[in-house]
């Protein structure tokens, strides 16, 4: 117990300097937040559930665009500001921004969590690879239908309100930063306390036997349901970040970004090691860096190495870094070792 | 209602003729589907970009002065190979493994063949062109291009073609052996690990005629793979795996569906409806097998 505190601790003062120490990384360290939170809120869903997802990218582009739009349209005709390009028209005061985007996050939250609550009846019905498939294309469908919506840009992008300065304070990079690490420490604080309960233990009963969890007189259909929508929730709020921090909305490109990241989730979420709470943190970290050194060293390769990466991570390492962690070292885990015993399977083999 | 097509009742027909045309194409992507996930237990994403694969194949004969026709027989045998390839490297590693690691794993070779053909070929929308001309019909109202003619034709020559093939060759045999029962097969004396290679490489050879056949009709571009796979993973759980004819309608269904969404909805929301149809038709089924306590699976 002693240790965790440190360890927390630790992480939370990094938190707090980074953008100091390394002012030159402050978005990457945002990107970074972000993604750590994709791939928790996946692991609720593929990793504790069972339920694998590729269509929480659909709560995620969904916040950011009704972050945007209720930012930009708490003061200004919405229509007229996609139309113009934004930001040449109209100019947020500091005040506005800041009450439009707490406004547009909390709308961000919430409204993704009622869709999922309200396609979830239908959706969760499917299983397996259905289900899979079947949120794909939900995905994709709700890109390519928002690229065809005039009022939030359609096909030319949405370009968010620029950050204000206030006074003479340029402050955006640390603004999202701290929006971003402030969420992530909800959300892993949520998604721990989460853990902790029987709720927990309910979705892994669905994972390995839902027929069984139905039959021990579990209302599966409810514990499902309410699991996405917490999925859902921390997904629209990453969204609605990320769309502050890009700073322009483009339907397939960037909020419903299926090919990016819609798998970036799951597979960082199995890289770090499914079903476990420090999984995804670590996978995501790792992913994060190992992205970014790709990416800039052989760019234009990247989708290339992405591919590979998929591949090899599914096909050789599936049970992520945590799973080989619990392999190497049992004991660090909770794991009760009969020396004797293990010597003895050994034999036999 | 300022449509189109109620203001110029012959464009229906236009519609229907394409939808049906283009559907039979779709049939014959689903068939490679059908058959591999029938015999292996694993759906390819990766199938779309097989079929655009295919179709840069018969556009480079073209480039080349070759008549891209030819590349109905160039493309499968190309394909094929690259089918092998594909399952010795990976497939044969998931086989047996949860089907969720077969999708992402054949995700990632979506992927990485997307970026390659982006690569290799450019960003370019492009089409072979065949130079067949176009026939009109009822007082030039509607205008029927014969490659689609042809493309259609083809498709059904192949299609009869593998039908007679798995019933009658020993290969074939072998393949329904092992669809039916993999370890009673083994036990028998049939090399499963070929059979499942085999299978793969005829479902690439056939996405590489279909792809041939589309860049003779219509367009190619890298990135335009996974509404292929897409629509044949939908007419598959329509018409149910092992179910030929269910396959050609309910193909030919959704390219008369496409076409109407095309006129109705616009060409924006073409893509868009071809994903919602699947999620509806997956809702719809879910609450059909409900109200019977089963679940699709």
């Amino acid at each position: 117990m002693n240790k965790n505190i440190i360890l927390y601790a630790a992480i939370l003062i990094f938190g707090v300097v980074a953008p100091f120490v390394f002012p030159a990384f402050k978005v990457q360290l945002s990107i970074l937040c972000i993604l750590i939170i994709l791939a928790i809120t996946w692991n609720v869903q593929g990793g504790e559930m069972g339920y694998n997802t590729f269509g929480n990218i659909l709560f995620y582009g969904l916040g950011m665009y009704l972050c945007a739009s209720v930012q930009v349209g708490m003061f200004f005709p919405l229509a007229e500001w996609t139309e113009g390009g934004g930001e040449k028209t109209f100019v947020h005061t500091p005040a506005q921004f800041f009450q439009g985007f707490a406004a547009g996050l909390a709308v961000a939250a919430i409204v993704p969590a009622i869709v999922a609550g309200l396609i979830g009846y239908s959706i969760l019905g499917l299983r397996g690879h259905y289900f899979a498939i079947c949120t794909l294309g939900l995905g994709v469908a709700a890109g390519e239908i928002s690229g065809g919506i005039e009022i939030i840009g359609a096909g030319q992008g949405f370009t968010t309100p620029p950050f204000p300065k206030v006074g003479s304070l340029e402050a955006r990079g640390e603004f999202f930063y701290f929006c971003s690490f402030a969420v992530l420490i909800f959300t892993f604080l949520a998604v721990k306390a989460i853990y902790s309960t029987r709720f927990k233990l309910v979705l892994n009963a669905i994972r390995d036997n839902e027929d069984k969890a139905e039959a021990m007189g579990i209302q599966t259909m409810k514990y499902k349901i309410i699991g996405w929508m917490i999925s859902a929730f921390f997904c629209g709020l990453a969204g609605g970040i990320m769309g502050g921090l890009v700073g322009y909305i483009d339907s397939t490109d960037v909020a419903f970004d299926g090919r990016e990241m819609g798998v970036f989730m799951v597979l960082m979420a199995i890289l770090g090691g499914k079903g476990t709470l420090w999984g995804p943190v670590i996978g995501a970290t790792v992913f994060h860096i190992f992205k970014e050194g790709f990416w800039t060293f052989f760019l234009g390769w990247q989708y290339v190495a992405l591919g590979v990466l998929i591949v090899v991570i599914v096909i050789y390492f599936p049970e992520g870094i945590m799973g080989w962690l619990r392999e190497k070292y049992p004991e660090r885990f909770g794991e009760v070792v009969d020396e004797a015993d293990r010597k003895a399977q050994v034999e036999l083999k | 209602m300022d449509f189109l097509i109620f203001q110029v009742p012959m464009l229906t027909v236009q519609a229907v003729l394409d939808g049906l045309l283009l559907g039979i194409l779709f049939a014959l992507i689903a068939y490679g589907m059908a058959l591999q996930w029938g015999v292996m237990n694993i759906i390819n994403i990766a199938q779309g970009d097989l079929v655009i694969l295919g179709g840069y194949i018969a556009y480079f004969m073209y480039l080349y002065g070759i008549h891209p026709a030819w590349g109905v027989i160039v493309s499968p045998i190309i394909m094929y190979f690259v089918g092998v390839i594909i399952y010795k490297l990976v497939i044969n590693k998931v086989v047996d493994r949860d089907l969720f690691i077969s999708i992402l794993a054949t995700f990632g070779i979506s992927i990485l063949f997307m970026q390659l053909m982006n690569f290799a070929f450019g960003a370019d929308v492009v089409l072979a062109n065949s130079g067949y001309g176009t026939t009109m019909l009822f007082d030039n109202s509607v205008t029927l291009p014969n490659s689609k003619i042809f493309s259609a034709f083809i498709s059904i020559v192949f299609a009869i073609g593998l039908v007679i093939y798995m019933k009658k060759s020993k290969l074939g045999r072998a393949i329904r052996a092992t669809a039916q029962n993999a370890r009673a097969a083994k036990i028998l004396g049939v090399d499963t690990e070929k059979v499942y290679a085999a299978t793969f490489g005829i479902n690439a050879a056939l996405c590489g005629v279909a792809g041939a056949l589309i860049s003779i009709t219509f367009t190619i571009h890298p990135y335009m793979g996974l509404p292929y796979t897409i629509r044949s993973f939908m007419i598959v759980i329509v018409a149910g795996l092992g179910n030929l004819p269910g396959v050609a309608m309910s193909g030919m269904g959704l390219g008369v569906f496409e076409e109407f969404a095309d006129y109705i909805l616009g060409t924006e929301f073409r893509i868009g409806s071809v994903f919602l149809l699947l999620v509806l038709i997956l809702v719809y089924r879910r609450f059909k097998l409900s109200k019977k306590r089963e679940y699709l699976k």
